[in-house]
This record gives C-alpha cells, sequence and structure tokens, in this order.
C-alpha cells in the first residue's frame, strides 16, 4: 500500500512529523514501513504557463513556437509536442529550473528560434510512465481544469509529496485504504482524526424503478448494491484526484472510473460502475458461472468460466466476474450518461479462486480476498455517488437496490488486565489499557480487571484474547516489554546419540581431507537413479516424483547424494578447481510404491566424492594423484572410528568402473559401495578421475557401540615375522587375510598386506602377495615354538584354501 | 729415562699438533699409548730402576700418558666438531621453501552457523529435533494453524508431491511434532535446524532450498517477555554483546502475537547506512507467542500453557556475518568460496 503523506494530512494532521519519523513509529508499532520516498524526484523552477499562442516553428515541421505567459512574463518557448495548442494551462520549465536526473533548463536556440524553457511531460517531471494518463503519454501535459499562469506547478501536481510505502501482512487488510491507515496513524500517534462522509443529493426518481436485484449464492455474495445515477458526463477527473490516484500508483483514465479507484483507496471498498444503458436488461443476477461460459473482460480477454467463479449478470449473460474484473460489453466509456455504481461483498475465497484460475490480480481483487468491512460497503457506495454528483455533473436517483444478508455485528472480546500482563511479563495498568483501547476506536466497558471490548468490523483479524493481546501490546510498546529469562524448571539440553556421532564423523572427513558440501535434495529424473547402492535400489524403484516440478534439474528426490555432488565437482572443474575432496552428509528419500501415497523412508547417509592430485608438494616432486586406495582407507578410517568391522567386495554398479568398485559390507548387510566413477560419466560431466564413496551412515551409528572399559596395554613383547604367498592374481587378497586371521588365532594380532608383485620370476596369471604377521600372547612372553606352530597351521591354512605357495 | 719420557712427549704432542684428521689421532693413540708402544716400553724398563727413583719415574710416565690421552682426545674432539660444523653447514636448507601441505578439509558455512545457534541454545537447555523433510499437509500447515484454503498455503508455493504430501516448506512441522510427542503436558524446549523447500526460481536472493532453524518453547506461565530475554540472550552472543534487538509487530499463522526482531546495524551501529538501508536495524527472524490453536491442536491446553515460537534463516544469518552476496553460492559447492570459512 502506497500511502501519500499529502493525502494522509487531511485526515491526520502530521505535519509536524518528518516522514522517516513517522515511518519508524508506524513500523514499531504495527506495520513495517518499506520505504519513504518522494512522489517523484527533485523538480526546482516548473510553474504553470498559459500558451497565448502557438505557431509553427518556421524551421522545423515538428516543432511550435509558442508565446507563454508564466504569471511574472511571457516567455517564447519552442516546444516539439503534438498536443500543444494555444489556451492551454501547461507546466513549464523555467530557465534555471532543475528537473529530475539534475537536468538543468537553460535558455538555448532551437533551429534558430530562441527558447525560454521547457514545456513538461509527466515523465519529463519525473512522474512513473505507469501512472501517466494515455492521452498525455506521449506529449505534455495539460492541466484539466483553470489555474493560474505563474502558480508552482510542482504542488499543483503534487510532485512535493512523500510516499510511504506498507509492507501490510495478510491480517492486516484494514490497511489497504487511507481511511484504515489514519485509524492505523492515529492509533500510533495518540492523535484525533477526522475521516470524510458521504453527502449524497439524491432526485427523487428512485433506483428501484431502473433496476432490481438477485443473489443467487448468498453465502459467495452477502451483500450486493446497486445505484443509479444518470446525467453523468464522462471527462477527465479533478486534478487532485488525478494526484491522489497518481500517488498511489493508479492511472487516471476518467472521472468515473477515477471516482470508483479514489473510494476504492480512500474506504478500501472496491465498487464496479457499469455503463447502465448498455448493461442489457433491467435486472442484476448474481450466481455461480455456468461450466464453460464465457465473457470479455475489461482488458479485452475471453474469458473461460467454472462454476467456481462468481458472475454478475444481466439475467442471461455475465458482466463482470465478481470482484475481479467488469465485462467489455457494459464498460463505461465517454458516451456513457447512465451508471450502474456496484456496491457488494463478495466471499474472500471465491474471489481468490476466481483471480488465480484468471491470473488477475487487481487493486479490486486484492481487497475482496483480505476481506473488506462490511460496515463501509454502502458507505463507499454513496461516497462514490457524493463524488459523482460533484464532479461529473449527474443526478444520483434515490435508494439503493440491495441484496443483503451481510453480517455487520461486532465481534465481543472479553480481555482481563492480570492475565494480559501474566502473558506478556509486563504490569500495564487498567487505565493504560482503557487509554489504548480509546487510541484503537475499540468501545468497551471495563469493570475492574475486566475489559468486554467490541471490535470494529474494520478489524476482522481481531477475534481472541490473543489478538487483542497483540493490540494492546504493539500499542503499549514492545520496546517497553522487560527481558526475562523463562521461569520454568530448566532442562539440561545437549545433542542425542546421533548428533553427536553425526558432529564426530563430520570432524572425521574433514580431518581426513575433505570439504563438506550441501547439495540440492531435489535431482532430475535421471540422476535420482544414478549411483544407488543396492540396498537403496532394492527397496527404492521409484524416486519421489514432485506434482509441479520447476525444472526438469530438480524433479526427483535424491537416492544417492553423489549425482548431485559430481555436479559440483564438475561446476568445480569447469572453473579449473581441479583437485576437490568434499563429502556430504544428508538424507535419501526411499519410496517402495509405484504412486505415493505414504511419506518416503528418509535415511542418512554419507557420501564423498574425490578428484585430482591427493598429495601435492611440487618442488620436492612429490604427487599423487586420488585413487581407489584412497578412498577406501577414508572409509576404513571411518569403519576403525567407530570401532566396526566391514569388509570389501568387488562388485558393480551402473556408471561405476566395473573393475574398480567395492561394495561395502559387514556380515552379510551391505553398507554402501566405494570406487572409481565410470569414465564414461566422467566425460559425460566433464570430470577427469573421480572417486567416490557412499555409506548408510545411519546403519553405522546403530551399529557403534561406545567403548566402555579398559583393554589392559600388553605387557609382553610382539613377534612379528613375513611370510610371501605366491597365488592366483583372481584371489582377492582380503580373502587369503581371513584364512590367516582364522588360522592364526588366538595369537594373531596384525595382518599387513606389505607387498603386491606380478611380473618376471612368477608364472603368468600368479601373484605374490607379501604379509607381515604379528603375534602375541598378552599372558607372557610367546615362544619360538608357539609362534612356529602358528605360523605353521596358517601356512597349511592358505596352501589349502588358497593353494598358495611360499615365495622362495 | 726422564728425558726419554720428555722427549716422548714432546713428539706426541707436537704429532697432535700437527694431526688434522681423526685417523691420524688414532694412529698417534696406537703408536704412544698402545701396549708396544714406547711409553710402555720405558714402563717395562722401570725395573731396573732403583727403589726410589721407581714411583717417581712411574709418576711421570703416568703423566705423560696422560697429557699425551688427553691431548689427542681434546684435538679429536675440536676434529670432531669442526668436521660436525662442516657437515651441518652442507646439510642446511632454504627454510623459506613451502613445507608439506597438509590436506585438512573443513565444514560448510551454513553447518558452522547452525552449529553455533545449536551451541548456544543448547547452554539455553534447548534440545536439538530433527523431523521429515516430506511432510505431511497436516503437520506442514493445518497443525499450524494454516487450514485448507488459507491464502499463505498456496500450491504455487510449495514442492507438492500429492495432495496429501509436500516438501516442509518450513521447519515449524517439528514444532507440532514434538509438542504431539509430549502429550500436552511436558513442558518443551527446543530448535530444530533444516532444509526447508519453496517454489521459488533460484536467483541471488531465492533457493528453491535453504535451511532453517526454528525454536520452541512451551511450559506454564511463559511470558512474552521471556521470548524477548532468550531472544535478546541469542542476538547478544550470536551477533556482539554490544548489539541491541528491537521487536516489531508483524503476522504469521501460527503466533499470535507475533513479531519480527531486529538487531541493530553493525555497520553503523545504529545510525543508518546502506546495509540497514538507513533504518539503523536488521531484520533476523520472526517469532511470537505460540497461537492458541496450535497448542490446542497438539494436545496442550492455552489456557494452562502457554510458549514462544521463532524461526531464523542461517542464509540469510551468514549473508549479514559475512556479506555473501549470492545465496546461491550455499549450493554451488565452489571450493573458493567454502574454504574461505575453514579457518577457525
Amino acid at each position: 500500500m502506497l500511502v501519500s503523506l499529502n493525502w494522509l494530512n487531511e485526515y491526520i494532521d502530521v505535519r509536524d512529523y518528518q516522514p522517516e519519523d513517522l515511518a519508524e513509529i508506524i513500523t514499531k508499532t504495527g506495520i513495517e514501513v518499506e520505504s519513504v520516498e518522494p512522489v517523484a524526484e527533485e523538480v526546482k523552477g516548473v510553474v504553470v504557463g498559459y500558451v497565448t499562442s502557438c505557431e509553427q516553428h518556421p524551421n522545423a515541421d515538428k516543432l511550435s513556437l509558442c508565446q507563454i505567459d508564466v504569471g511574472t512574463e511571457t516567455l517564447q518557448i519552442v516546444c516539439g509536442a503534438p498536443n500543444i495548442a494555444q489556451g492551454q494551462y501547461v507546466p513549464v520549465a523555467v530557465p534555471g529550473a532543475v528537473l529530475p536526473g539534475n537536468f538543468k533548463i537553460k535558455k538555448t536556440n532551437l533551429r534558430g528560434e530562441e527558447s525560454n524553457g521547457m514545456v513538461c511531460s509527466l515523465q519529463e517531471l519525473g512522474v512513473d510512465e505507469k501512472d501517466v494518463p494515455k492521452e498525455y503519454q506521449n506529449g505534455i501535459f495539460v492541466f484539466p481544469e483553470d489555474v493560474q499562469a505563474g502558480e508552482n506547478a510542482v504542488s499543483l501536481l503534487n510532485l512535493d509529496d512523500m510516499i510511504i510505502e506498507l509492507g501490510l501482512t495478510p491480517n492486516r487488510a484494514d490497511c489497504l485504504s487511507m481511511a484504515g491507515v489514519a485509524y492505523e496513524v492515529a492509533a500510533a500517534l495518540d492523535r484525533e482524526y477526522k475521516l470524510a462522509g458521504e453527502e449524497v443529493h439524491p432526485v427523487s426518481e428512485k433506483a428501484s424503478e431502473y433496476l432490481s436485484v438477485s443473489v443467487q449464492d448468498q453465502e459467495a455474495n452477502p451483500y450486493y448494491g446497486a445505484f443509479i445515477i444518470k446525467d453523468v458526463n464522462v471527462g477527465k477527473s479533478p486534478l487532485w484526484m488525478q494526484n491522489k490516484l497518481t500517488a498511489a500508483g493508479i492511472r487516471p483514465i476518467n472521472n468515473v472510473v477515477d471516482i470508483t479507484n479514489y473510494v476504492l483507496l480512500e474506504y478500501g471498498q472496491p465498487l464496479h460502475a457499469f455503463d447502465y444503458d448498455r448493461f442489457g436488461s433491467k435486472e442484476i443476477v448474481t450466481r455461480k458461472a455456468e461450466d464453460g461460459e464465457t465473457i470479455v473482460t475489461l482488458d479485452d480477454q475471453e474469458r473461460t468460466l467454472t462454476t467456481d467463479h462468481l458472475v454478475i449478470t444481466n439475467g442471461t449473460k455475465p458482466q463482470a466476474i465478481a470482484g475481479v474484473m467488469g465485462g467489455a460489453e457494459s464498460e463505461v466509456n465517454e458516451n456513457t450518461t447512465t451508471i450502474l455504481l456496484e456496491a457488494a461483498y463478495f466471499d474472500p475465497a471465491v474471489v481468490r479462486q476466481s483471480s488465480k484460475d484468471h491470473g488477475l490480480r487487481s487493486e479490486s481483487s486484492t481487497r475482496f480476498e483480505k476481506g473488506v468491512d462490511p460496515n463501509r460497503v454502502e458507505r463507499a457506495g454513496k461516497r462514490a455517488c457524493e463524488l459523482l454528483e460533484r464532479y461529473t455533473g449527474a443526478s444520483v436517483l434515490s435508494g439503493v437496490v440491495s441484496f443483503d444478508q451481510l453480517d455487520r455485528t461486532e465481534r465481543e472480546v472479553t480481555v482481563q488486565s492480570q492475565r494480559i500482563n501474566e502473558r506478556l511479563g509486563t504490569d500495564i495498568s487498567n487505565q493504560e489499557i482503557a487509554d489504548i483501547l480509546k487510541r484503537l476506536q475499540f468501545t468497551f466497558t471495563n469493570s475492574g480487571d475486566n475489559f468486554d471490548i467490541s471490535v470494529p468490523t474494520r478489524r476482522g483479524d481481531v477475534t481472541q484474547f490473543e489478538d487483542m493481546l497483540e493490540e494492546i501490546a504493539r500499542i503499549y510498546g514492545y520496546d517497553h516489554l522487560p527481558y526475562t529469562l523463562p521461569q520454568g524448571a530448566s532442562q539440561a539440553g545437549g545433542l542425542s546419540r546421533i548428533q553427536k556421532l553425526k558432529r564426530d564423523i563430520k570432524t572425521y572427513f574433514e580431518g581426513a581431507g575433505l570439504n563438506e558440501a550441501i547439495t540440492y535434495s531435489l535431482t532430475s529424473e535421471s540422476r535420482a537413479a544414478m549411483l544407488v547402492s543396492e540396498e537403496i535400489a532394492n527397496q527404492a524403484n521409484h524416486p519421489v516424483k514432485l506434482a509441479m516440478p520447476m525444472s526438469e534439474d530438480h524433479s526427483h528426490l535424491r537416492l544417492s547424494l553423489l549425482p548431485e555432488m559430481l555436479q559440483s565437482l564438475a561446476y568445480n572443474t569447469a572453473r579449473k578447481q581441479n583437485n576437490l575432496g568434499y563429502y556430504e552428509i544428508g538424507k535419501v528419500f526411499i519410496n517402495e510404491e509405484e504412486r505415493v501415497t505414504k511419506q518416503p523412508v528418509e535415511t542418512l547417509r554419507a557420501s564423498g566424492a574425490l578428484t585430482g592430485e591427493w598429495v601435492s608438494h611440487l618442488w620436492q616432486q612429490e604427487k599423487k594423484p586420488v585413487d581407489f586406495f584412497v578412498v577406501k582407507g577414508i572409509v576404513e578410517g571411518l569403519a576403525a572410528k567407530l570401532d566396526l568391522s566391514v569388509s570389501f567386495e568387488k562388485g558393480k554398479i551402473e556408471h561405476m568402473h566395473p573393475g574398480r568398485t567395492a561394495i561395502i559390507k559387514s556380515g552379510e548387510r551391505t553398507l554402501g559401495f566405494l570406487g572409481q566413477v565410470h569414465p564414461k560419466l566422467q566425460k559425460e560431466m566433464g570430470l577427469k578421475e573421480t572417486y567416490v564413496f557412499d555409506l548408510n551412515v545411519e546403519e553405522l551409528f546403530n551399529m557403534y557401540t561406545k567403548v566402555e572399559g579398559f583393554r589392559p596395554i600388553p605387557k609382553y613383547p610382539e613377534v612379528s615375522r613375513d611370510i610371501a604367498l605366491v597365488v592366483e592374481e583372481s584371489i582377492p587378497a582380503a580373502e587369503i587375510e581371513k584364512t590367516i586371521v582364522e588360522a592364526g588365532d588366538p595369537l594373531i594380532q596384525i595382518v599387513q598386506v606389505f607387498d603386491v608383485y606380478q611380473g618376471d620370476h612368477l608364472d603368468d596369471g600368479k601373484k605374490s602377495l607379501a604379509f607381515n604377521l604379528v603375534y602375541l600372547n598378552p599372558e607372557r612372553t610367546l615362544k619360538d615354538k608357539e609362534v612356529e606352530e602358528a605360523h605353521n597351521q596358517i601356512l597349511d591354512a592358505v596352501k589349502q584354501t588358497h593353494r598358495a605357495e611360499l615365495r622362495g | 729415562m726422564k728425558e726419554r719420557l720428555q722427549e716422548l712427549k714432546q713428539e706426541a704432542l707436537s704429532k697432535v699438533q700437527h694431526s688434522e684428521e681423526v685417523q691420524a689421532l688414532k694412529d698417534i693413540r696406537v703408536e704412544y699409548l698402545g701396549k708396544k708402544g714406547p711409553i710402555t716400553e720405558v714402563l717395562r724398563g722401570m725395573g731396573k730402576l732403583s727403589k726410589e727413583e721407581r714411583p717417581i719415574i712411574g709418576q711421570l710416565a703416568n703423566d705423560v700418558r696422560e697429557e699425551i690421552a688427553h691431548a689427542i682426545e681434546s684435538k679429536q674432539t675440536r676434529l670432531e666438531d669442526e668436521a660436525l660444523e662442516k657437515q651441518l653447514e652442507a646439510e642446511s636448507i632454504d627454510v623459506t621453501l613451502p613445507g608439506r601441505p597438509i590436506q585438512v578439509g573443513g565444514p560448510h558455512l551454513l553447518t558452522s552457523i547452525v552449529e553455533e545457534i545449536e551451541d548456544l541454545f543448547i547452554g539455553m537447555g534447548f534440545e536439538i529435533k530433527e523431523g521429515p523433510e516430506v511432510e505431511t499437509d497436516y503437520y506442514n500447515f493445518e497443525a499450524l494453524n494454516l487450514p485448507k484454503g488459507h491464502p499463505a498455503r498456496d500450491m504455487q508455493d510449495s514442492f507438492y508431491i500429492t495432495e496429501e504430501l509436500l516438501l516442509r516448506t518450513h521447519t515449524s512441522p517439528v514444532q507440532a511434532r514434538t509438542m504431539g510427542q509430549k502429550n500436552g503436558s511436558e513442558p518443551v524446549r527446543m530448535i530444530c535446524p533444516g532444509k526447508v523447500y519453496r517454489r521459488d526460481t533460484d536467483d541471488a536472493t531465492h533457493s528453491h532450498q535453504f535451511t532453517q532453524i526454528e525454536g520452541l518453547l512451551v511450559d506454564k506461565h511463559v511470558r512474552m517477555s521471556d521470548l524477548k530475554g532468550v531472544l535478546d540472550a541469542f542476538a547478544k552472543q550470536m551477533f556482539g554483546a554490544e548489539r541491541e534487538i528491537r521487536l516489531r509487530p508483524s503476522f504469521f499463522p501460527f503466533t499470535e502475537p507475533s513479531v519480527e526482531m531486529d538487531i541493530s546495524c553493525k555497520m553503523c551501529g545504529g545510525s543508518g547506512c546502506s546495509v540497514c538501508k538507513g533504518t539503523g536495524w536488521i531484520e533476523i527472524l520472526g517469532a511470537g507467542m505460540v497461537h492458541p490453536n496450535v497448542l490446542e491442536m497438539a494436545g496442550y491446553d492455552p489456557d494452562e500453557y502457554s510458549g514462544f515460537a521463532f524461526g531464523m534463516g542461517p542464509e540469510r544469518i551468514a549473508m549479514l556475518k559475512y556479506g555473501v552476496d549470492d545465496i546461491r553460492h550455499f549450493y554451488t559447492n565452489d571450493q573458493r568460496f567454502l574454504k574461505q570459512y575453514h579457518k577457525a
């Protein structure tokens, strides 16, 4: 809502406040002021000029040579506007004037003729193009009525006004009118105000002789009032009215439309004027439209209606979409003489639906949608009649033809001062509460602690104790609330077990050199099914799809964090950031159903993606790219940190390198996977060699048990032995390791591969694996014989199980 | 014999003096002090001496031996020191060359902000709660006093999956869920950070996914002044002890009264600048007293219980605190952006 300070001053005198200070007060008591700005950039030295003569410029076809009386003198001015003519009053920037953009006006010579100033268009004076009346858009502005030559055009055109823009929350529809703003400002400043009245002088002829009104859906349309105004002269509205509309961001059109818009701004009640003679009948029937019924609206669009839409008809055809827009058929034009003026109350939800379905949001629909004041509907009609009488020379017929089932009763809310103070933590006296209610113009009766309050219908948002609490608190001032701390029994706050673990593993990943990424949960359909761990893929064949996605890129919920993370890697790679290591902990969304009927299972995963150099110390020629084992090391380290034993099996996952992918398992349960992204996908995404891991971290957390108790530090020395085994190259090292561990139990403590060899001195298809074995007996010092025994057991076992040969 | 010993001494010391290598010294030791050396020989001839002379010569021989040994030792030490010095000289490096980089990662800026806020409220006795990102219409809207048909729940603004399911548009449903778990009888002190989604086109100030932190305190006798006190403590810890707060009336369907909290502008200290658009204040969060309908739907008696709730956006806080100019930075994961905030 744009509030003209000049206009506001007509209702409540705030001239003693700096606009910024006033804005601050309004903001603090109730409504956020979004900006305080002059209606136009500063203009100096523009006066009214009377065009005494206007002739063709001798040397230029498109220029006029004018003599203009500016009060103190007559100036010769060359003007290029097509609409300038003798006898007009026009705004003239005299030499020395300053126009917006710091444009200084000087004497000049145009095509051999002296020009002592400039006749101005509204745009040149700083008025927004969209607010300029159509007839002046391509030319100078012409004052619509007689003014004095030499008068200050800046104030005549209201260009010295300040505009306060209110950012209204949905509950404060009452401030979608100047009257509402006046109430609010009066309450905030504790000051007197005076609103306009309605003073109509109807002729004896009755409106009811011209028209009948019937309403078919009284819930959608509890009140419909029709006024008849005849002998209307459609023309220009007075300058003051045009100025106010312009200040509020509404373009002046003609006196009839301007008056309905003016009352809309003043009372917050949208009105509509039909051309009575073109309405097509003498009856108004409001009803829900039929499916497929059509209407051509004022903007010359044909609109197809449904039974959701309320229409104003002439008994047969719709003439307006209620509350949203009138029809072209009965639009007021320059030939209109008799007006049918509508003042109605339409159900907010119905108007909202129509407005949404037709993509039409107007000053009118905005107000109906939020609910207009039931007590101001008819009054607004009368106010418009008064203005039509005064400014169009019309006669208003007596009476309003109406259908009326509108509830205008004021809501009663009872509050106790003790309860108010308890809830606010304040000590506001009964007298202060009474004063606040008076400032708000709420009537009440007070006995002791008790206030029975009648809430004016303009404040439809105030319905219960808490609403009154807010009214009292905001006028009392939130600045006056004390600072206290909650008194209830305090509890120990803290993180849950999972939250702590989550933080722990974040620290782990960061210590391991990875940066945390946060990616989007919404991804494309194809990416949603990509790089999904098998235990997820087995349950979730159907990624969750949005009903109305905004783009294909963000249409489905992810089943893996990796595709979006790879996008982040690609984003960096494209910016020459080549060494990257990311992790993310986030949810994936598992849905088993083809058509979603219930919330998907949300499960936490930890994923990472790495590419480029992992170790890079250039001047020492130390350089090592990320490889499978870097990523595996990170996963193993995490498992070790959580004291979990996990195993790795070669596996296949779509879009992963078929030879470099491992499935991460704990027993038979799959926990995720790791490995290299398939080179095809790498290429497609513009990535270099990239390695990823994906872990069901929720499962890891479930498996984790906190270390309890104490494991004694071994007192006796350990014995270390190395063996090198020659085996078939297809046998995974982990299997041999497993055999060693089993066979060496209980003495074997550590088994580590320290060399892998293939090539010379070995048969084709064979490889040599060298293991370092560490034996320990926690009870006593190991004897050579014991170690020998265990070692031989191990050798026997690997020979038997893997046909391993001891390498000579 | 005396003369012979003196002679040997002079000879040996002179050799020591002229030796410049450790090996030469070792040779001298063997030559003079060895079992077959001349001094030993002298001592062997002591039998021929008189009883009186024997101890004198013995003493002298020992003195000579010791003197030579000492000379060798100190020369050797000196030579070794010199050699070491030379070696160390040769080993010297350019200490200005860069060290071997350690790979250390770091948290995302949003996580840092969220955890800072979590820790701050944990200190005030709050729990951290989480909830599903795919919410039911009931918890996302209805339980928060946004019944069907309410203008604030336009299909256009939310990512619906079905008529009943949508991506949560705020973390407020966790309020309703948490209260629901308490059977309307226990106090609640919690904050819930999390991802939320709105149907916005991504640009410098909008993101279809962003983060929110919601806070809720419900108990008997909770006052609006408690909200002010808690928010003031939060603002001072988060933004600096010299920050002031102010509450302004606002509107949210799930709180009444509703307020927005501003903090005094850090840039100008409240006098007005471009950051605060001349007002001296910067909007930080929305808050209010829990709406009685919300309490009631969650099973609390609004005559007995009251509470306050607040909600804030870590992206906005990060943007204000660090001057980040585009919300998309939080989601493109440009490492040049992320790494700026890894410093302690």
